[in-house]
């Protein structure tokens, strides 16, 4: 079998065991295990968006924490407000429309990717990594000791938002809302992919010298995969935020960049499911080895470390073969 | 607002510069020479300041514990250095990242897993206690001991950079690495010694601080990350951009958080003014950093060329 059928087998392997587990759970009576599945998606679409920026455009992004953050203060404050019946500002009320929230998230977290984008993109190599990192700083600081939506303590969120339909205090209706969105955005990402801006984005990771000498501008086409990029981590904050029903500054430390960045390199760069894979081993490693030691971060660090040292092209990479992305 | 409270608050300032600059210099070699990025740099400060604590608190002498924490640390990079990151070198950027990044997980549950979870207390030695006058203001004898330390360090890092034979080799590794390979110079050795060089400088700088703050696991990172953004001010490789960097990022970084709530505070009400103030000031050195990103997209003083 040649390795993209045996990944596109993966693939499929992957999408249905994330679906029948949970299901599973369900008929088992064990809401821990669907919450966890909820968990992986969730975390999988934010990496969905990092994969954009990181695996097809090279562009090694260590802060984006912020969009999943800003997406996550977008629900957290749009439900605060709804909740306590107040305007978020001059008379615009909260909601609690998963819907609209998710709009919101991914509208804000767009325009922020666009200036941060803009910004960035004048650099290259460690200091794009660098510049990156300081915006989401900023974000995390600001959060931090902003007194408004809760500063350093965070935003409960009382009530989970709604979406219409499903009940969202279940969590097999929320999983399928979160597995939904995953669906979508991955045949996003796969659309991305196979067009032309897609084709664009990777010549220029691979060249951005030959690219521009074919006519295509490696500055336009790499602030709109960030853009891009940025939306879909914000939209993912926005669900991370209803499924912890909590919002804290913690959401765009650096370290939740690095997490989403380590994520990806798991489950293997630029791969469609590799974001998906990822975050099935980061969270399932959490969960079995932090109830066996509480030093699993040990572990994972070297897990991790043995990762990049030996197996460069992650789960998939090792199971599928190295693809003609690599 | 006192001139002498704004004396305090400069010295202050100066202080945590010159420490930020014992971090910064080796990050910066390793990045000039190696062209490594290493995030578990703030590990080998937490080594050096777990390393002094319990040293003296073994041996109830200070400098006993600030020799070992600096030894420490700088066998700690040494091993490092030849385990893992020598493998690094030819990796791009997110290869490097990582693999430090997952050190940073590993050293920090070490140390957990070694001293346990509660935090050590270093205390400041007996000869320093106390505050010393200054005209005007009566300033803590220790923070003066520490920019005595750092100005000290920075010159001998000068020293050993311009004028000694080993840092002819920096520098020529610094420049062309194949060429030195050439002429004989043993390349590997040198990267080890530059790594536990930098290595020493950061455990030094934890065990120093040590005793002005709480020893505690992850006491590395917010040292990492203020460091990372020193250095690209600076311009990535150069130490002269290091010491301007870390002083301004310690000025600015001291300086604001204590002047901004101030001068809010004449014209919103008080409470508003310490929220508004408080933001503000602590996002104050990363908008530096992405100005001077912005402006000068090498850094204030390039390091090549």
């Amino acid at each position: 079998m040649d390795s993209a059928r045996k990944e596109w087998l993966l693939n499929a392997v992957m999408a249905g065991a994330l679906f029948a587990v949970p299901l599973w759970a369900l008929m088992a009576n064990e809401p821990f295990i669907i919450t966890l599945a909820t968990r992986i998606a969730i975390l999988a679409i934010a990496a969905v968006g990092l994969n954009i920026a990181l695996g097809l455009g090279g562009m090694v992004s260590f802060g984006h924490a912020l969009y999943l953050g800003l997406g996550g203060y977008v629900a957290g404050i749009a439900a605060h407000h709804a909740f306590n019946g107040t305007p978020v500002f001059a008379g615009l009320p909260g909601t609690n429309q998963m819907l609209i929230i998710w709009g919101v998230a991914m509208v804000v977290s767009g325009a922020l990717a666009a200036i941060v984008g803009a910004l960035s993109l004048r650099t290259s190599g460690i200091f794009f990594i660098m510049i990156t990192l300081a915006f989401a700083q900023m974000g995390f600081f600001f959060t931090l000791s902003w007194p408004a939506y809760g500063g350093e303590d965070g935003l409960p969120i009382f009530v989970r938002n709604q979406f219409p339909g499903l009940n969202t205090a279940r969590p097999w209706h929320l999983f399928v809302i979160a597995y939904g969105v995953l669906i979508l955005a991955l045949a996003a990402f796969a659309l991305l992919r196979a067009a032309r801006f897609g084709a664009a984005l990777m010549a220029i990771r691979q060249n951005p010298d030959r690219a521009a000498a074919i006519g295509i501008s490696p500055f336009g086409i790499r602030l709109v995969a960030f853009i891009l990029s940025g939306m879909i981590t914000g939209l993912a904050g926005a669900m991370m935020a209803d499924l912890t029903r909590f919002v804290s500054p913690a959401m765009m430390a650096w370290t939740m960049s690095g997490e989403l960045i380590v994520i990806i390199i798991l489950g293997g760069v630029g791969r469609l499911f590799g974001p998906v894979a990822g975050a099935a081993i980061l969270v399932g490693f959490e969960v079995f080895f932090g109830g066996l030691t509480e030093h699993w971060k040990l572990w994972l660090g070297l897990v991790l470390l043995g990762v990049v040292l030996f197996a460069r092209g992650g789960l998939i990479g090792l199971i599928a073969g190295r693809g003609q992305h690599g | 607002m006192s001139l002498a409270l704004v004396l305090e608050q400069l010295l202050n300032g100066v202080q945590f510069g010159l420490m930020l600059f014992l971090m910064s210099a080796g990050l910066t070699l390793v990045f000039g020479v190696m062209g490594l990025i290493n995030l578990a740099h703030g590990s080998l400060y937490m080594i050096g300041a777990f390393l002094c604590a319990a040293v003296a608190g073994a041996t109830g002498s200070f400098w006993i514990g600030l020799v070992a924490g600096l030894a420490a640390a700088a066998a700690a990079g040494a091993l490092i250095e030849i385990i893992v990151i020598r493998r690094l070198y030819d990796r791009d950027h997110l290869d490097q990242v990582l693999a430090t990044f997952a050190l940073i997980l590993i050293l920090s549950e070490g140390v957990r897993m070694i001293f346990g979870p509660f935090p050590l207390y270093l205390n400041v030695p007996d000869a320093l206690r106390g505050t010393v006058s200054l005209g005007i203001v009566d300033y803590s004898l220790y923070r003066l001991a520490l920019i005595g330390f750092g100005v000290a360090v920075a010159v001998g890092l000068w020293v050993l950079i311009a004028k000694t034979r080993l840092g002819i080799r920096i520098r020529a590794g610094e420049s062309d690495r194949e060429m030195i390979a050439a002429l004989g110079v043993n390349i590997r050795a040198l990267y080890t010694i530059v790594f536990a060089l930098g290595a020493a400088l950061a455990g030094l700088a934890g065990a120093l601080v040590g005793a002005i703050q709480s020893v505690q696991v992850g006491m590395g990172e917010p040292v990492l990350i203020l460091a990372f953004v020193v250095i690209v001010i600076g311009g990535i490789g150069s130490i002269k951009g290091a010491m301007v960097g870390a002083l301004l990022v310690g000025v600015i970084d001291t300086m604001g958080r204590f002047l901004l709530p101030r001068i809010f505070a004449t014209f919103l009400d008080t409470s508003q003014a310490m929220g508004v103030g408080a933001a503000l000031a602590s996002m104050l050195i990363y908008l530096l950093m992405a100005l001077v990103l912005i402006f000068r997209p090498k850094g204030l003083f390039p390091a090549h060329g």
